[in-house]
């Protein structure tokens, strides 16, 4: 269990740096910011429970990823106008608007994926 | 005029490596945190972590910062600039979250009946080919 976790830990930490140092590296800014929603989670995750429990249970954590990645949409335009008009510090605007992102991972949830697939 | 797309590996120079530990720590803990919260509650709910935020306001935030730094190195006041280049990030990864959405597509309709590894890079080219698409999309509508 421990050695899983630590093997989790490592591959999820390789692939969001690896996003990240591409996002870094591209010009223009506007392109680099696509890097922001890269799969690097979902990548490394997907992995690894494809080895330890199969593609099916995969592919049902990947059908309830299309709730999270409209949140993450949701998330993310409200930063944007919130940072736009509202001129809050950066790092509370995004982290407080996390909030935003559970209600409607949640709410999409309880609607359309809790019943499985 | 088309906007160029370039590669610029001097920029990895202007992050200091704290800022990379801190992304390398985030992401191994999402990974970590999700993979236990679907052995808890299951993989339909596990699964919306997937797409959880877990770097984008450290990321935003270290942006703003640069930017902020950069605009005092000359004697300006950065800190509208640093708000504006957030936001802008903002945009491109709310852009970029439709293509996230393709990856997942992909991987549930397609994972059961092939090649995992085969799967798993189709989707990440997929989600990258569809958000430069939107990204080019957005500058052209703009541009109109």
């Amino acid at each position: 269990m421990i050695k899983l976790i630590v093997i989790r830990f490592l591959v999820g930490g390789f692939f969001v740096s690896g996003f990240s140092v591409l996002g870094t590296i591209f010009k223009p800014k506007s392109f680099a910011a696509l890097f922001g929603a890269a799969p690097s989670v979902a990548l490394a995750t997907l992995a690894l429970t494809i080895k330890t429990d199969g593609a099916f249970y995969a592919a049902l954590e990947a059908r309830s990823m299309l709730g999270g990645s409209a949140a993450f949409f949701v998330y993310a335009w409200c930063a944007m106008i919130l940072l736009h008009r509202e001129k809050p510090e950066t790092k509370f605007a995004t982290a407080g608007l996390l909030v935003i992102w559970l209600i409607v991972a949640m709410a999409l949830w309880w609607a359309f994926l809790r019943r499985g697939a | 005029m088309t906007m160029s797309i370039r590669v610029n590996p001097a920029a990895l120079k202007e992050a200091k490596w704290h800022e990379y530990a801190i992304r390398f720590f985030l992401g191994g803990l999402i990974t970590v945190a999700t993979g236990l919260i679907a052995k808890s509650f299951g993989p339909a709910f596990g699964g919306l972590f997937l797409a959880f935020p877990a770097i984008f306001p450290a990321t935003a935030t270290l942006i703003a910062t640069h930017e902020k730094e950069r605009k005092r190195r000359v004697g300006l006041d950065g800190t509208r600039r640093g708000r504006d280049a957030a936001a802008l990030e903002s945009r491109g990864t709310a852009l970029s979250t439709i293509g996230l959405f393709a990856f997942g597509l992909i991987v549930w309709r397609l994972l059961p009946m092939h090649r995992a590894w085969l799967i798993l890079t189709s989707a990440a080219g997929s989600w990258f080919a569809i958000s430069v698409l939107v990204w080019r999309l957005r500058i052209f509508l703009h541009r109109a």
